[in-house]
């Protein structure tokens, strides 16, 4: 009896791990940002460091480029997803896809974003490919290729980044609506492959990808690892600033700060507000579309323009990582040559003591926050299983809530309140504060798979005898193993990918690949950096092709004895 | 005091069992309320159209209800009430359409997950398990992952399965109609075979007629809505009527 005491309180235990410190962080932020603040002496409510923040110089261009890189890059990645999906439906290209989104969804940002950098700046990878053969330059050229004036390079690197979640989670979500009988119905209708899509497959799976659509609008709005590597600096988009801000030696700049995380959270809540709008607005215009029973041609255009953008997009984080690694191994490489003069393990042999450690920190780290949340979930799921709940709409926004508000909006004070409970900057708040990212992807990775699992193995289990607490270790377990260890290699990455929550929560004790990496970035030493990119891509990437690989010997071993002989 | 009686009967009985869908706005009738005796050694068959609850009602008397919906009435097993029971202390056994065998366990694995932990020592257990496969002609299979057999070889051992783990009664949802129409009456013929010699009463769902042909049983037959059009009593003249 006392088992399912601990059971069923378990989803209440798993809501308040990872939505009390959001929801205490942001009362932590707010109250500062109207200048409560007693630690630094603010003991009264006033509107001073708003005004403070509107007379900052620079601020509008931040705002400008926060708001063209996150609403193009989601934009972009939108389209071309749902594109890409509607041209190229049942084609063997969207499978060749699909086994590649896994591995980009585990880079982390910051690897990609150093990837990115090393190809297209001035002195890249692309223009020395080209050099100076074609382009007659003996030195790299005088335009900011990355870090440019309109974020561009930002916005490409988010693009690279989202399509491949946004792909994944579309194509999870054609199986739920049933697409291949709405467009086989739409086909025979006359409609043509990609008009039927648009017209009878995307209404009903928006419906089921909006959540993790406004969840890429946030992210890519407040983005800070990739902004500090690709955008301007001078002055940098909203996030970035208010991270300075934050770290500013001037503590009274604190007030400040906390009103600039106050006004990201504003801008994110706005422009999914805007978003909202939008589709309303589309779905009008969608719905005097489809009443007016345009079939729509062979869409050869569409698919030859989004496969090879997609593939395009494939080929620049491939072609990035190996840049990143090939950087790390390079001895000599002048300007326009188009290969290292020589490459030595001479980098990685002399960071070789400091990367070990740092890799240990954010492999413990990932491996503790995604374990615990692997427990949380299943507890909630069986939990779920066994009383017959099912999850309501609202809940998943609530499981949702850590990936739609901003991270710098509430880190600040999340931290505080380590602070204050003596927590701060030990393993304990590092591992909790990267749980409140992991535990959301983890659930939404094994959610499905978990509730997939015909209940009736459970229910002739039970029947044959054994105790609930035996039907899940020997017979849920083993048959969802492979979904687990996929769900736990997911959470890893989150983890080994978080460069904020490290920051924060960390208090300069804690460094991980993401937060070398990324401080690193500003030096310029392309050939550390790439140990430490390298590194950071590896790691989930490894994750995942152990937890692809382990399940199989268990399953192979027996499938050849049962071989008759 | 007809209570007293219905006690002291050996056999799986129902009294009164009814299955609603509590919703928002009221209660959904489901299927019942059905009252019947199935005595030890005899298949009773309900029949009726899909979609009628009988699953449902299989789920309440081996106690794994789904949670949305909500089962009243007893049932008594050999005199004992198990109404209120968890399902694994029940011993009542249930067979599917799917032969529901764990693809992660050989076999040997899946009959040594049935048979009670009280029989100890491996010998012992692997004895038991290879006696009940020679019965059946399957010794061969032991070792076998049960994705390699026949539907009607899996058939068979989810059987085996559930027959060692000593239930004392037998829950039979359909287990017929996903075989082909010769495999069909074979396996009938072994199920009924394996039940009577054992003495397990039998409660067997279907909407086959040939299904309740073969059992020889009485029949009880429910119409779309989960109500009792009456029964045919069958066999040994049982009186599948209503119970106090």
């Amino acid at each position: 009896m006392r088992r399912r005491g601990l059971l069923s309180s378990l989803p209440a235990i798993t809501l308040a791990a990872f939505l009390a410190p959001v929801v205490a962080g942001l009362i932590g932020t707010w109250l500062p940002a109207f200048g409560f603040f007693p630690t630094l002496g603010g003991e009264s409510l006033t509107l001073a460091p708003w005004r403070e923040l509107f007379a900052q110089p620079g601020l509008a261009e931040s705002l400008r480029l926060t708001l063209i890189s996150g609403l193009l890059a989601t934009l972009l990645a939108f389209l071309l997803t749902v594109f890409f999906l509607a041209a190229c439906h049942g084609g063997r290209l969207i499978l060749a896809v699909r086994g590649l989104m896994a591995p980009l969804i585990a880079v982390p940002h910051a690897a990609v974003a150093l990837g990115l950098a090393f190809l297209l700046a001035p002195s890249g990878w692309l223009v020395r490919l080209v050099s100076p053969w074609a382009t007659g330059w003996d030195l790299p050229p005088d335009v900011a290729t990355v870090q440019d004036p309109n974020a561009l390079a930002l916005t490409l690197a988010l693009v690279v980044k989202e399509v491949p979640f946004l792909l994944l989670m579309t194509l999870a979500a054609l199986e739920q609506v049933r697409a291949e009988e709405r467009l086989a119905v739409a086909r025979s209708l006359g409609y043509g492959p990609l008009v039927a899509w648009l017209k009878a497959v995307l209404p009903a799976v928006y419906r089921q990808i909006r959540l993790p659509l406004y969840a890429v609008l946030a992210f890519s709005l407040s983005v800070v690892d990739m902004a500090l590597i690709l955008a301007p600096l001078t002055p940098p988009p909203l996030a970035v600033q208010v991270l300075r801000w934050f770290n500013d030696p001037d503590l009274s700049m604190r007030f400040v700060a906390a009103a600039g995380a106050c006004l990201q959270l504003l801008i994110v809540v706005g422009a999914i507000a805007l978003w909202r709008l939008g589709e309303t607005a589309v779905a009008l215009a969608g719905r005097a579309w489809i009443a007016g029973g345009q079939r729509g041609g062979d869409g050869r255009i569409a698919r030859a323009v989004s496969a090879g953008l997609v593939q395009g997009l494939v080929i620049l984080a491939a072609a990035g990582l190996a840049a990143v690694a090939l950087w790390s191994v390079t001895g000599r490489w002048r300007f326009p040559d188009a290969l290292p003069a020589d490459v030595s393990l001479d980098t990685w042999a002399r960071h070789a003591p400091e990367a070990a450690a740092i890799t240990a920190t954010t492999l413990v780290t990932g491996l503790v926050a995604a374990g615990i949340a692997l427990m949380l979930v299943v507890g909630c799921l069986e939990n779920e299983q066994r009383r017959g709940l099912t999850l309501s709409n609202r809940a998943l926004w609530l499981l949702y809530a850590p990936l739609l508000v901003p991270q710098v909006a509430f880190l600040f004070g999340t931290q505080v309140l380590a602070i204050q409970a003596g927590i701060d900057a030990t393993w304990i708040a590092l591992v909790w504060s990267h749980l409140l990212f992991v535990l959301p992807y983890v659930f939404l990775t094994l959610a499905d798979p978990y509730r997939a699992l015909d209940e009736r193995y459970a229910r002739t289990a039970l029947c044959l005898g054994a105790k609930p607490n035996r039907v899940f270790w020997q017979v849920k377990l083993p048959m969802l193993l492979r979904p687990m260890l996929f769900a736990l290699a997911v959470g890893f990455a989150v983890s080994v990918a978080q460069y904020l929550p490290t920051l924060f929560a960390g208090g300069g004790r804690f460094v991980t690949l993401t937060t070398e990496a990324v401080g690193l970035a500003a030096g310029g030493d392309r050939r550390v950096m790439g140990v430490y990119a390298f590194l950071q891509a590896l790691l989930p990437l490894l994750a995942f092709a152990a937890a692809l690989a382990l399940p199989r010997p268990l399953v192979l071993t027996r499938r050849l004895e049962a071989i008759p002989a | 005091m007809s209570v007293i009686s219905l006690n002291q009967e050996r056999g799986l009985i129902l009294s009164q069992v009814e299955i609603t869908h509590p919703t928002s706005r009221g209660e959904k009738h489901i299927i019942g309320p059905v009252s019947l005796t199935v005595p030890p050694g005899e298949v009773v068959t309900v029949m009726g159209p899909s979609g009628c609850g009988k699953s449902s009602l299989l789920a309440y008397i081996c106690g794994t209800l789904a949670p949305g919906l909500s089962g009243g009435g007893r049932v008594l097993l050999n005199s004992a009430e198990v109404t209120a029971a968890p399902p694994e202390a029940r011993h009542i056994g249930i067979l599917f359409q799917d032969d529901l065998l764990f693809p992660h366990l050989s076999v040997a694995g899946n009959l040594a997950f049935g048979l009670p932990p009280d029989l100890r020592g491996r010998r012992a257990r692997r004895e038991r398990i290879e006696a009940a496969l020679a019965e059946a002609d399957m010794l061969a299979f032991y070792d076998r992952d049960p994705t390699t057999l026949s539907g009607g070889q899996r058939a068979r051992i989810a059987l085996l399965r559930t027959l060692l783990s000593e239930p004392r009664a037998l829950l039979l949802d359909e287990p017929f109609a996903k075989l082909d129409v010769a495999l069909r009456h074979r396996f009938r013929s072994f199920v009924f075979d394996h039940a009577r010699a054992q003495g397990l009463p039998t409660l067997l769902v279907t909407h086959d007629p040939q299904d309740a042909a073969d059992a020889g049983g009485p029949r009880l037959q429910i119409d779309a809505e989960g109500r009792i059009l009456g029964g045919r009593a069958a066999g040994r003249g049982h009186r599948p009527g209503n119970l106090p």
